[in-house]
């Protein structure tokens, strides 16, 4: 086990880097943490349900909804025909409709909304209307849409040397074909968005979404209003990982225009089923490579084809896609590279942000690669991964045109390799394997590098406004959401710490449109370095005033005031901050600050698909041991070990949460997690009993997890931290590919391992089939 | 004239009259009661973020806690009991020991998971509050976190007791008998603890003696006494919902949206929650919850215990049945392969009538079962283990814990010297019902027991099923690990192939 943490009490100090609790921790143990269908809603408030499609593809002819607007408790009932304003709620492009409007575009996709008495009468109601349609053929795989030429956006390719002639001539030439699956969110917290009308046609949203900003203006653009007459909130939300980010914006509108329509409150909440069925998941790639490398494995030349299936319509894609093409590198320097993306329009859910946003599929496309390089040449995985690091003369240079000047790899990956005594414990499971014809163990360790910003430039921006009271107790707003990250935890340190006040004095408070206006997404792992940054400015603002203040009273140069353990001093003077924050409130000065920030020194065109769209890349290691029962199929994680790079840590305890959760959720995308939809266009696993995320039972039983010490960042983000929501996502790829160890185990050196994502107990048995030439 | 449902919520005593008896615990927990603490997140007993902790008077003077998923348990089924949420507890200025200790280990994120885990910790930290790591997961089973990745909420399982130690140095000061129960760890208490026995007190004042019927909105939930006032009332209404521990009605009614104006109620009816004694076997009443069969058949049959672990969740088998797994005759069901293997007979009753059964012969085709209108299953009957047995039950399915199985196997058979008898070998996840694999077990009966007969076995199996593809798995997997399964049993009899198994 892993030594504890020390504990967060009451009391300790703000100070930046300590290891304190998450800020609702004792509210989420008690129950008393108020998620958006815990608030207590005035009488007369309506409950709103989806009326579904059940086609995958059609033209719809009618919908009866006699029987709908008889059922018990409705109030009323809204089509795409009662739709005041735009029926959109695509952020980039206007081609996600609130509701169906002539055409059904994927099984499940809203048709009509119900308004009634209570969540049960409204679900109720929802199943009786009658709708016709007229069926038309339906693309549902990524392979359809190839053969129809069916795309969101025009295939495009970055191509980067010569990497056809480079594969030509290498001495070994190698090519593959594989695909990852998509993923479910499974946010505990199901979508929900709570509306209520104001007073002059304004409306007030109370919205389960990491990106308020864009649910206040598709909901100003769906009345008809502009955005300053929309209001959006959310204090938390019980988990995003990407799926509220985009999604959220269809129940705002829709709770928002039946708010307006009938002048009461609406709550939209979709249970589970809907909320599977009816939004966006992770993307599924189907993934083609062709590689020339030498007699170590270094590749020489490569092409990769990233086709991904984006759904009905284009959401967030597009970018989604750019960061697939951005980690197709991962750790890698690739020469002569060309990296050809399709972006497949399917008649299926479409497809969004989920933690890593592409990346985690690039990544999946070249360590299958170089894990494919390894068995051919009967190498060491590992021998052939560093035989490819970045580094070296002429070797830091990103396909898309970035210098990779902070790489830690070599050295992170010595120090676990030497840690989890990776090659000893090699040596150990093959003599082991040899002794065991039925169960197989496998290890392999993979690196991650990522790269940190958004990447379309103009979102690296954010804004933060700190109020001092006059009894020194601040409250804190900034433009991020918190989903259970602990940014707000976060940002409190920085604030407390920049004050010099205990972090007990903070309050972060509600996301809030009125407060901090034009905010990107809480998204890209960016919260903490865009609003950690942007509160930075507004403390430093304060502190400005607050120490001319003081200087001004003590007849001191106000250098000369420090800030400290809750109090304010000069060589020879000292307040407590709250005295001060008295003082300064009766002497007529402003408490009040609005910070903002930008990250400097990034660009990108994403014509040419180059750029420094990145202020920094976060590194990690991980080892993973498995053990594969070979009649079953079934799977075991036996240890893990992982290294990871946050720079200077915010908070330890935090950051050690976010790697061990992101390494368990992509474990479950890399495992057990399988979307199904059947012929039909239909998605077979809508609910917990037959879409399976990982329980206790499937954490590594041996799970020892370090942060890099001692390894500021060298760009000067906040305090010198990292970016730590989406990299250690990836650091489960080690588990994919001890599966695959294992089972390669099975056949002599040299054989390839058709294994594909997830590694399901069938997927595992059937490339066990395959290796042993079994049908 | 209907009765109001009493029951005991966080130490009041509460009743509720004029509510549809279809209504889930949860949703009168969170829209009547204002008690949002407890979550909803799948509505289906899956993810355990409505977990609850439920107490029964124990028989003797106490009270039996455990885990519960409100959203599938029926408000009426709760009549005479104590409910206790996450409100009952510490709050966040005293928090519960198991609560603290959450904190303390950083166990929660976004917090929408934790009142479940919250409640399914203190349920262990009332039987066994110093548990291992892997005593502590079992007890997680049903709860899951999407953010943390369990490591920090096992550490918290694993340390609650310390936690609890550490706040004992300070007892409650205030008249709170029942929070300072709840917060001393089992086996801490010298003697009955004066919190234990007031609330005791409380449920023994609204124990019935006679049948409980409630009636709202067009619908009457019927919890009757006796057994011949539940054949009555079945024989009355034959479309009636009979309702066992509602892991599956609760479906129906929250994914299905169906309502039946009659339900009735198996977990009152007097004897038929007991578990006896037939020729050295045992006889296990329709109304005895897995928890409990589970415990009682591992007795007779320890090798089972890994495949009990694996059957869905604490708070899923503390409130299911064996005799509703049996009478649902899903085929997906876990404990019929090798309650068929074992030679376990049912016994189905109409009016004062019983008839014995096979219980392979209770299946017909899928969802058709050879009962007749108004009979129902009375109890199970497994006989007592024979000399020389070999049992074997193996389930197999994508995730480890609470998963429906893709293929389940139950096999046993007697070893002659060199030679297998009395072969029985039955599957789930191969048809529309459990059934017996008899091409196979006439491969193997009477044949050495030796890998090539095992290979005779498993090929005959093709004659046995055409098993289906779906979202769990294709037919060719299915029939894939079904055959393995047999080889697995080959080599966990005889010792060859050193590791058989990763889970279970």
């Amino acid at each position: 086990m892993n030594a504890p943490l020390p504990l967060a009490g009451v009391g300790a100090g703000g100070a930046v880097g300590s290891a304190l609790r998450h800020e609702s921790a004792l509210l989420h143990v008690a129950g008393q943490a108020t998620y958006i269908d815990d608030i207590a809603v005035p009488p007369g408030t309506l409950h709103a349900a989806f009326g579904v499609a059940a086609h995958a593809h059609a033209r719809l002819t009618s919908i009866d909804l006699a029987a709908v607007r008889a059922a018990p408790g409705v109030v009323d009932v809204l089509t795409a025909a009662d739709l005041p304003g735009a029926n959109n709620y695509g952020g980039i492009v206007a081609d996600d409709p609130l509701l169906a409007a002539g055409r059904i575009d994927y099984h499940g996709q809203p048709l009509f909304l119900v308004l009634a008495q209570s969540h049960l009468a409204a679900r109720r109601a929802a199943r009786l209307a009658r709708v016709e349609a007229e069926a038309l053929p339906a693309i549902l795989t990524i392979e359809d849409a190839i053969a129809a030429a069916s795309y969101i956006a025009p295939p495009r390719e970055l191509v980067r040397g010569d990497p056809d002639a480079a594969i030509r001539a290498a001495p070994h030439r190698l090519s593959g074909r594989t695909r990852c699956g998509g993923q479910d969110h499974f946010y505990l917290e199901g979508q929900v968005a709570l509306a209520y009308p104001d007073e002059d046609g304004q409306v007030r949203i109370v919205s389960s979404t990491q990106h308020p900003t864009e649910v206040q203006h598709l909901v100003a653009h769906a009345l008809d209003l502009p955005a300053h007459a929309v209001r959006v909130e959310c204090r938390r939300m019980g988990g995003g990982f990407g799926g509220k980010e985009s999604q959220p914006a269809l129940l705002a509108c829709m709770a928002a225009i039946a708010a307006r329509r009938t002048g009461r409150p609406v709550k939209l909440r979709l249970d589970r089923d809907d909320d599977m069925v009816i939004t966006g998941k992770r993307h599924p790639f189907l993934i083609e490579y062709e590689v020339g490398h030498d007699a170590r494995g270094r590749i020489l030349g490569a092409r990769f084809l990233l086709a991904s299936n984006c759904g009905y319509s284009t959401d967030l894609s597009g970018p989604v896609n750019d960061r697939a093409i951005c980690h197709v590198d991962n750790a890698y320097f690739l020469a002569h590279v060309a990296v050809r993306n399709l972006q497949c329009r399917t008649h299926t859910v479409s497809n969004t942000a989920f933690r890593g946003f592409g990346g985690p599929q690039g990544m999946f496309a070249i360590e299958h690669a170089i894990d494919a390089i390894a068995r051919a040449l009967g190498a060491d995985p590992l021998d052939v991964r560093r035989a490819n690091y970045y580094g070296g003369a002429g070797r830091d240079t990103t396909h898309y045109g970035q210098t990779v000047d902070d790489n830690i790899l070599a050295a992170i990956t010595d120090d676990l390799e030497a840690s989890a005594a990776y090659r000893t414990r090699r040596a150990a499971l093959a003599a082991r394997n040899a002794r065991s014809p039925i169960v197989k163990r496998g290890l392999a360790l993979t690196p991650v590098k990522f790269g940190i910003s958004f990447n379309a430039t103009h979102l690296n921006q954010a804004g933060a406004l700190v109020n001092i009271y006059s009894d020194g107790s601040v409250l804190v707003n900034h433009g991020g959401t918190e989903m259970g990250q602990g940014l707000y935890t976060k940002v409190a340190q920085v604030v407390a710490e920049e004050l010099g006040i205990p972090v007990t004095r903070v309050r972060v408070s509600a996301a809030d449109t009125h407060k901090v206006p034009n905010t990107s997404a809480t998204a890209a792992s960016s919260g903490s370095d865009l609003n950690g940054m942007a509160a930075r400015d507004a403390c430093r603002q304060l502190r400005a005033r607050l120490a001319a203040h003081a200087a001004a009273l003590w007849g001191v140069a106000p250098e000369a005031v420090r800030f400290a353990g809750g109090r304010v001093a000069s060589a020879a003077h000292s307040l407590a901050f709250d005295e001060l924050a008295h003082k300064a409130w009766f002497a007529r000065v402003s408490l009040s600050a609005q910070g903002f920030y930008a990250t400097p020194e990034i660009h990108w065109d994403r014509q040419r698909l180059h750029g420094r769209p990145f202020y920094y890349f976060a590194y990690g290691v991980a080892a993973a041991e498995v053990a594969v029962d070979t009649l079953t199929g079934e799977t075991r994680i036996e240890r893990v070990d992982i290294l990871h790079d946050v720079g200077t840590s915010l908070n330890p305890a935090l950051d050690r949460g976010q790697v061990e959760g992101g390494f368990v959720q992509g474990a479950g995308w890399l495992t057990s997690e399988e979307l199904w939809w059947d012929g039909h266009g239909r998605l077979a696993t809508h609910a917990p009993s037959t879409y399976k995320i990982p329980t206790a039972a499937d954490v590594p039983r041996d799970f020892r997890v370090r942060l890099v010490d001692g390894c500021p960042n060298r760009v000067p983000t906040i305090y010198r931290s990292k970016a730590v929501g989406e990299p250690p996502l990836m650091l489960a790829l080690s588990v994919f590919h001890a599966i695959r160890d294992a089972v390669a185990s099975l056949a002599p050196a040299g054989r390839p391992v058709h294994l594909d994502a997830p590694a399901t107990p069938e997927a595992i048995l059937a490339a066990i089939d395959d290796l042993r030439g079994e049908a | 004239m209907s009765d109001a449902i009493r029951f005991v919520l966080n130490g009041r005593r509460t009743e509720v009259t004029g509510l549809d008896p279809h209504t889930p615990l949860l949703t009168w927990l969170r829209e009547h009661a204002g008690l949002t603490g407890t979550k909803e997140g799948c509505a289906e007993g899956d993810c355990g973020a409505c977990t609850v902790v439920v107490g029964s008077a124990d028989g003797a003077g106490g009270v039996r806690l455990a885990p519960l998923n409100a959203c599938i348990c029926l408000l009426p089924s709760i009549d005479g009991r104590a409910v206790f949420t996450v409100e009952g507890l510490g709050g966040d200025a005293r928090p519960h020991p198991v609560q603290q200790a959450l904190v303390d280990c950083h166990g929660s994120q976004c917090g929408f998971c934790t009142p479940g885990f919250v409640m399914s910790l203190l349920a262990l930290y009332k039987s066994d509050p110093a548990p291992t790591r892997d005593a502590a997961t079992a007890a997680l089973a049903g709860n899951l976190c999407r953010c943390t990745g369990y490591r920090p909420i096992l550490d918290a399982a694993v340390r609650m007791a310390e936690t609890g130690a550490a706040r004992m140095v300070e007892p409650d000061p205030g008249p709170a008998p029942l929070a300072d129960w709840l917060a001393t760890p089992a086996g801490a208490a010298n003697g009955r603890h004066p919190g234990e026995a007031a609330l005791a007190d409380m449920l023994a004042a609204l124990a019935r003696d006679d049948d409980f019927s409630y009636a709202a909105a067009g619908a009457t939930f019927h919890a009757p006494r006796s057994a011949d006032a539940f054949g009555r009332l079945v024989e009355a209404h034959p479309q009636a919902w009979i309702l066992a521990g509602g892991t599956d009605v609760g479906l129906w009614i929250n994914k299905g949206l169906q309502r039946a104006p009659t339900i009735i109620h198996t977990g009152r009816v007097a004897g038929l929650d007991a578990i006896g004694t037939v020729d050295g076997g045992l006889s296990i009443g329709a109304a005895v919850p897995l928890e409990a069969a589970f415990q009682a058949l591992n007795r007779h049959y320890p090798e089972l215990a890994p495949l009990w672990l694996r059957f869905a969740s604490p708070p899923i088998r503390a409130a299911g049945t064996l005799g509703g797994n049996v009478a649902n005759g899903s085929p997906i069901g876990d404990s019929m392969p090798v309650l068929i293997a074992l030679g376990a007979r049912v016994v189905l009753r109409r009016g004062t009538a019983t008839r014995e059964l096979a219980l392979e012969d209770l299946y017909l085709d899928y969802r058709r079962q050879a009962r007749a209108a108004g009979e129902w299953v009375e109890r199970v009957v497994v006989p007592a283990r024979r000399a020389g047995a070999h049992v074997a039950g193996y389930k197999n399915a994508k995730r480890d814990e609470q998963d429906i199985s893709a293929v389940c196997l139950g096999a046993a058979f007697v070893r002659d010297g060199e030679r297998a008898r009395d072969v029985r070998i039955a599957y789930g996840g191969l048809a529309g019902i459990p059934r017996r694999a008899r091409a196979a077990e006439a491969a193997l009966e009477g044949a050495v027991w030796e890998e090539a007969a095992l290979r005779r076995a498993m090929a005959a199996l093709a004659d046995d099923f055409t098993p289906l593809s779906d979202m769990r798995a294709s037919a060719a997997y299915r029939m894939k690990v079904a055959r393995n399964l047999l080889l697995r049993l080959f080599h966990e009899t005889t010792g060859a192939g050193g590791e058989t198994r990763v889970i279970g």
